[in-house]
């Protein structure tokens, strides 16, 4: 792959900085009166999610990140790892549970996620923004209580806990954030 | 603003556009306007005629006009800009930093607002440096000595510049703090950041040069300027050399520039952006909301 430099920088690009793959998440030209021009940036470490600010020198060079982002589906877990399926070409790949981290408690079996590759490897999923998942198990609902503000613990298909509104019962599915863990709304009931 | 410069008793002038030496400046790149084979170009500044006008006797003289940087671009920058640039003889510096505060409170209340509180902060390059990097600056360190400074400081950097360095090291370290709480002049750069700038008298590592900061905007630079054309010419060979090397385009140097700067009285100079001015007391962010047409507009 060839090199790039200052005048390639764009959101979304891809770059090696400091040994570990970076994504380009704001920039700015920017340029002191009596100094050479800069590339002013936020750049996220795609590892660690991390975000950097990091000025560039014009003409400054960086390797590209060999990095790929792939349509996967999660198909089942085993022992300590966790199995993909490429949409397209149906090759499984194995990511071991720290790896996938707090994804895993919001990636019920068959969801389609995105699978990021660095070097080949896969090192990091991301999740829809939303999923929509039923309820197993939770403290009897009280119909007609839709007071905002108090809250019970419940369980989702995957295992993990959410907080939902008093009035949810076990089988609703409740719309949930990916991001914040956060409960959003009831879209059925059960 | 024209009234308060009117008001100061200064004359509005008017310097061609069209040049043989748009500015010598390393890191500026003029944008060629040749009529036939006369190889001008579009003034990077008007200060090397403003100059010959101060060596002619004008003491007091301002222009409110256009100056071209080729590409520059970006929230901050144009192409094709306003600048105020003014000249006073005589004075210290301090007095045109007192313009400075006086332009803002003028452009502050033409558009109905409050000025700014006057004094404005007062700080030094090497006080910044000090405060946000822990690094002490003399202004003769050499290249590797300012790298390791700038190691120090958590700043890496390739550049085998100096100035490229410093500037890393001022971008990375300093300049996001600057004009945070209110408009800041800073003074005393080292000596290699002030080609047109008299070095200071108690200490010849600095110029008699400032930089006002306001609202994350640089707003305006100010020397005390070099009026000895023995040491003016080196510098400026010493640019030429360096932008040959880098395989920029060479400009040839101003011979008029030179010789009227034997003739010129001790003189401060300064360059507003004037359209970061009125960004500044609109509260916009971007050059391109306070004009008619941006660049990509034309």
């Amino acid at each position: 792959m060839a090199t790039y430099d200052t005048s390639d920088i764009r959101k979304g690009l891809k770059i090696m900085m400091d040994g570990a793959p970076y994504t380009v998440v704001e920039f700015q030209f920017v340029k002191p009166g009596k100094g050479a021009a800069f590339t002013r940036t936020k750049i996220k470490n795609l590892l660690t999610g991390a975000v950097l600010e990091r000025n560039f020198r014009s003409g400054e060079k960086f390797e590209p990140a060999n990095v790929e982002i792939k349509s996967m589906q999660y198909l089942y877990k085993e022992a300590d790892s966790f199995v993909f399926m490429d949409t397209t070409t149906y090759d499984q790949v194995s990511m071991p549970a720290e790896t996938v981290g707090d994804a895993a408690a919001f990636m019920p079996e068959n969801l389609g996620v995105e699978v990021l590759f660095y070097n080949e490897r896969a090192v990091g999923v991301t999740l829809p923004n939303f999923i929509e998942l039923p309820i197993i198990e939770t403290d009897p609902g009280f119909r007609g209580d839709t007071a905002t503000g108090t809250n019970k613990p419940a369980k989702i298909g995957t295992g993990a806990t959410v907080n939902v509104p008093l009035f949810i019962n076990v089988g609703d599915v409740v719309r949930i954030d990916t991001r914040s863990g956060e409960y959003l709304e009831r879209v059925g009931r059960g | 603003v024209r009234a308060w410069v009117d008001q100061q008793g200064f004359l509005e002038v008017e310097t061609p556009a069209r040049v043989p030496a748009p500015g010598q400046e390393v890191h500026l790149d003029a944008i060629a306007a040749p009529d036939g084979a006369d190889g001008r170009f579009l003034i990077t500044s008007p200060e090397y005629h403003m100059k010959r006008l101060a060596g002619a006797g004008f003491e007091r003289i301002y222009q409110l006009g256009r100056s071209f940087r080729a590409g520059e671009r970006g929230p901050h920058h144009q192409p094709e800009f306003t600048m105020l640039e003014w000249y006073r003889a005589g004075g210290e510096l301090e007095r045109v930093a007192q313009d400075c505060e006086e332009i803002l409170a003028a452009a502050a209340r033409a558009v109905g607002k409050e000025p700014p509180p006057v004094p404005f902060e007062r700080t030094t390059v090497g006080g910044l440096l000090r405060r946000h990097a822990g690094v002490e600056l003399r202004g003769d360190e050499t290249v590797p000595e300012l790298r390791a400074h700038a190691a120090r400081a958590g700043v890496t950097t390739s550049a085998s510049a100096w100035d490229d360095v410093f500037f890393q090291l001022f971008l990375d370290r300093v300049e996001p703090h600057l004009g945070a709480h209110g408009p800041v002049f800073v003074f005393d750069w080292p000596a290699p950041l002030g080609a047109l700038a008299r070095r200071k008298s108690d200490d010849p590592r600095l110029v008699e040069r400032f930089e006002l900061y306001a609202g994350g905007l640089e707003l305006v630079n100010a020397f005390g300027e070099l009026i000895d054309p023995v040491e003016q010419r080196a510098r400026f060979t010493e640019e030429t050399e360096v932008r040959r090397a880098r395989g920029k385009t060479v400009y040839p140097l101003d011979e008029h520039l030179l010789e009227a700067l034997g003739r010129m009285p001790p003189t401060c100079g300064a360059a507003m952006g004037f359209d970061r001015l009125v960004m500044l007391v609109l509260g916009a962010r971007e050059i391109r909301d306070v004009v008619a047409f941006a660049d990509d507009e034309v």
